[in-house]
């Protein structure tokens, strides 16, 4: 039942944030890169202000799925490599915090690029 | 002749109106599924790896989730569910992926230096110039601050 709850609430939250989202295109007809670095942008406001550790013990995933989760992890590695290393710490501390995800996604673009091709659209 | 005003009734009671609840409800939906599949892939993960800290389960578990959705940007599945999720699909991190595979994709033709790599962040650098420079602030404001 416990389990139950939790997923509850990262479905909630999350779709909740998508929802926003969606009202956001329908209403300003945003394109999906805007969108994508209203969130991120966001998500670094939350992570400095302190909000989104509260957010991520209440919902999980729903909050650090979307792409805030994202912003969030490069405000956090910068405030981390600040007290680490100091002043180099503030340039390297953001981008080694998304290394693995950049890395990642950069990573499968090539490969799925070089191997897949575009299927004519067609929906 | 019809005036201006009357002309742009006109506009607004003809024009296609976007079908707002369907959109909002099918981003919901989506969206929130999708929030549960990396929690699920989290769950595995600490279910697997024991040991593993809170941090790197949560590393692991956005790679898994990006690799996912670049699989089915591949597959030319996560365009589909796009046409219909709209944002439920555009926000969380699979729209990322998918935001840096389809281009790849789309212009593979164009040759691998100035088609696929160089047209795979025609979306996604502005997120990243855009998070990069936000960190720098943040770290640059902490180190006076702290």
């Amino acid at each position: 039942m416990d389990i139950f709850l939790t997923y509850l609430k990262v479905f909630a939250v999350g779709g909740l944030v998508c929802l926003i989202g969606q009202i956001l295109i329908n209403k300003t007809q945003m394109s999906s890169a805007r969108i994508l670095v209203l969130y991120m942008l966001v998500g670094v406001v939350l992570e400095v202000t302190g909000a989104f550790e509260y957010m991520k013990q209440f919902a999980g995933s729903g909050v650090t799925i979307p792409i805030m989760g994202f912003g969030s992890n490069l405000a956090k590695g910068a405030l981390e490599g600040v007290k680490e290393k100091g002043f180099m710490g503030a340039i390297s501390g953001g981008m080694s915090a998304v290394a693995a995800g950049l890395t990642t996604a950069i990573t499968c673009g090539f490969i799925f690029g070089l191997i897949s091709r575009s299927r004519s659209k067609k929906i | 002749m019809i005036d201006r005003i009357e002309y742009q009734d006109y506009v607004t009671k003809t024009q296609p109106k976007s079908p707002m609840v369907r959109t909002l409800f099918a981003a919901f939906i989506v969206g929130g599924l999708i929030c549960c599949i990396g929690e699920a892939i989290g769950d595995i993960i600490k279910v697997i790896f024991k040991e593993m800290s809170d941090k790197d389960v949560a590393t692991w578990e956005s790679c898994v989730m990006i690799f996912l959705g670049s699989f089915f940007t591949a597959l030319g599945l996560y365009d589909k569910l796009g046409h219909y999720a709209g944002g439920g699909s555009i926000i969380p991190i699979t729209g990322f992926a998918n935001s840096v595979v389809s281009p790849a994709m789309e212009y593979n033709r164009e040759g691998v230096f100035f088609g696929i790599c160089a047209k795979m962040f025609v979306i996604a650098g502005p997120i990243i110039v855009f998070g990069v420079v936000a960190s720098f602030l943040v770290g640059f404001i902490g180190y006076f601050v702290v």
